[in-house]
């Protein structure tokens, strides 16, 4: 129904406040979502997200190894390893990695010693809410079409 | 399959071949010795990362691949420093430049691309570098942040000639524009980019080249790098002007890097040929990565095709193999993702379509820096140009390319930046998003 609930739901979650309007409002950098829904208007929408492929081509893609799969499974950008380049948004096939740029506000050096007020650039994607039992976006969809199923 | 114990497998590079060939073995295999032969000194390192080391975006901590317990984890011992100057597939020996010879039941060849450095007079010149492996960016940054006598007034640039502005080239450029130095490129081709994109998406990388203050010219070459005494002053091109430059970098291109394999037995076309095992033509002997020849499923021909993605998978599947696995090697297609600030660019399959067949749709927003360009052919996607904002899910045509997909049904809406799994069928779209992978 195309009500991009489990967008606002992932943007909360990914936000420093997780607070909503906090997070579309205030915070720099903006959160990304990294669920997408599209949508044909009227009737017909989708929300598509990382599946955590078996066989991940977007990990094959990653020069640098920021993009790596977690001993649980989940495939995860280790944002600190992670410069941009773009592979892993050229190799995934359901084009759900986004490119997440923006200037970093003036704050203590990052790790590895770069310093703040520099053009960050990142991957961001789905890290399946390491911190709930149910991602952020299954929880919101009202319509349960979203579900969550451990598949091993 | 194969019995195990007292295998020695041997393999000779250490970038992403290499490590793909470890993971796939140490997968089937936990116990028997793997020796990798490197001729830098360097434990594992990405060398698409130098590029970023020289802009300073990376500290040298981030350029590793792998983390420092890799070997010891996966009990591999490294011969660091030694060039590989021959195999003896009798023997089953390769043969190193000190003349030792290390033995082994099963080898992989994954020693990569060399810098293609064409007769130019003066290439021996110091300050001459190619732009492949870390110690280049290393000795780049070191001349760049020394004081050249000539250079001690203050508000003066350093200068720097690149030659080539295809993917190295653009890299080395982007670093230096970073750091600080005066860029000249030049480009043989008409364009920038030239085997990446089509004329109209070159172009828009390379208005963002200029606007960047980097100087481009195109159809014309380097024919001679000048020097004062050893060292390199400028170059003189074809149509006879002279550039003055403290440092020229030759970014022409890579060439598989097969020299040390003469008179081996081991076939080598442009690079090596190998089949689906990954296996070249003397048993027990693999080749993954840059330096090997293997099938593009577009062409259904057999090439180098020096892309990171399809170097790991080739290890992996060189790996597999060698340790008794059953994976098959079904193709891959060129595919590359470069960005010069500002304009991001990504291109997938053929890219040049001669011949019959081919339907190309385009949409050119150059004034806003966006392109995006479809290759079709028997109703399936086998090509596609993205600059600019399109470059977003591209992976989206990447996955009809890999899957050939008919897009007859869709075809109107690929150019939409939107364009998704909801323009598709119901059937292919459940079949994407509801199955298991």
């Amino acid at each position: 129904m195309a009500c991009r609930l489990c967008e606002v739901a992932c943007i909360t979650e990914h936000s420093k406040s997780k607070d909503t309007l906090k997070a579309y409002k205030k915070e720099n950098p903006a959160p990304l979502s990294r669920t997408l829904v599209e949508e044909i208007f009227p009737g017909l929408s989708v929300s598509v997200m990382c599946r955590h492929c078996s066989d991940a081509p977007c990990i094959e893609a990653c020069f640098t190894s920021a993009m790596h799969r977690k001993p649980d499974g989940r495939v995860i950008v280790n944002e600190p390893k992670c410069v941009g380049c773009w592979m892993c948004i050229m190799a995934c096939p359901f084009g759900v990695i986004k490119r997440n740029q923006y200037t970093s506000p003036l704050s203590p050096p990052l790790e590895g010693g770069e310093v703040g007020g520099v053009k960050v650039k990142l991957s961001s994607k789905c890290d399946l809410c390491p911190d709930r039992s149910i991602p952020a976006c299954v929880e919101a969809c009202p319509n349960k079409a979203m579900v969550y199923e451990d598949r091993g | 399959m194969a019995k195990k114990e007292n295998m020695k497998y041997l393999i000779i590079g250490n970038s992403a071949a290499a490590i793909g060939a470890v993971e796939a073995i140490r997968r089937n295999d936990k116990g028997s010795p793997v020796t990798i032969i490197s001729d830098e000194p360097h434990h594992v390192y990405s060398r698409p990362l130098i590029s970023y080391l020289l802009a300073g975006y990376v500290t040298k901590n981030k350029m590793f691949y792998r983390d420092e317990n890799f070997y010891r984890d996966n009990n591999v011992e490294t011969v660091f420093n030694k060039k590989v100057t021959g195999i003896d597939t009798k023997k089953k020996q390769a043969i190193l430049d000190d003349k030792k010879r290390i033995n082994y039941d099963r080898l992989l060849i994954a020693t990569g691309g060399t810098p293609f450095i064409p007769p130019i007079k003066g290439k021996e010149r110091k300050n001459v570098y190619a732009f492949t492996k870390w110690s280049d960016a290393a000795e780049i940054i070191k001349i760049s942040t020394s004081p050249i006598p000539s250079l001690q007034k203050r508000g003066v640039r350093r200068k720097a000639v690149v030659v080539g502005a295809g993917m190295i080239g653009l890299k080395a450029i982007e670093g230096l524009n970073a750091i600080g130095i005066d860029v000249t490129v030049v480009e043989l081709a008409p364009e920038v980019l030239s085997r990446a994109l089509d004329k109209d998406a070159s172009r828009i990388v390379q208005r963002k080249m200029e606007e960047a203050g980097v100087e481009v010219i195109t159809n014309n070459e380097v024919i001679e790098i000048t020097g004062k005494g050893n060292v390199a002053n400028g170059v003189v091109l074809r149509d006879k002007k002279k550039i003055k430059c403290d440092l020229v970098i030759i970014a022409i291109g890579v060439i598989p890097n097969t020299g040390f394999l003469k008179g081996s037995g081991i076939k080598i076309n442009r690079g090596i040929v190998v089949d689906e095992k990954m296996e070249t033509n003397v048993k027990r002997v693999y080749a993954g990565g840059d330096v090997a020849e293997a099938l593009n499923m577009l062409t259904n021909e057999k090439m180098p095709i020096p892309i990171w993605p399809l170097a790991y998978r080739q290890g992996e599947i060189a790996g597999d193999r060698m340790s008794g696995g059953s994976l098959v090697y079904k193709g891959g297609f060129p595919m590359n993702s470069i960005e010069f600030p500002g304009a991001p660019t990504i291109s997938i399959g053929i890219i040049d379509p001669r011949g019959e067949g081919y339907e190309s749709l385009i949409k050119n927003d150059s004034v806003n820096g966006n392109y995006k360009r479809i290759i079709i052919k028997n109703e399936r996607l086998v090509g596609a140009i993205l600059v600019g904002a399109d470059v977003d899910r591209a992976g989206i045509l990447t996955g009809l390319i890999k899957e050939q997909t008919p897009v007859t049904s869709f075809k109107d809406k690929l150019l939409d930046r939107n364009f998704g799994f909801v323009h598709m069928s119901r059937e292919h779209r459940r079949e994407k998003l509801e199955k298991p992978i």
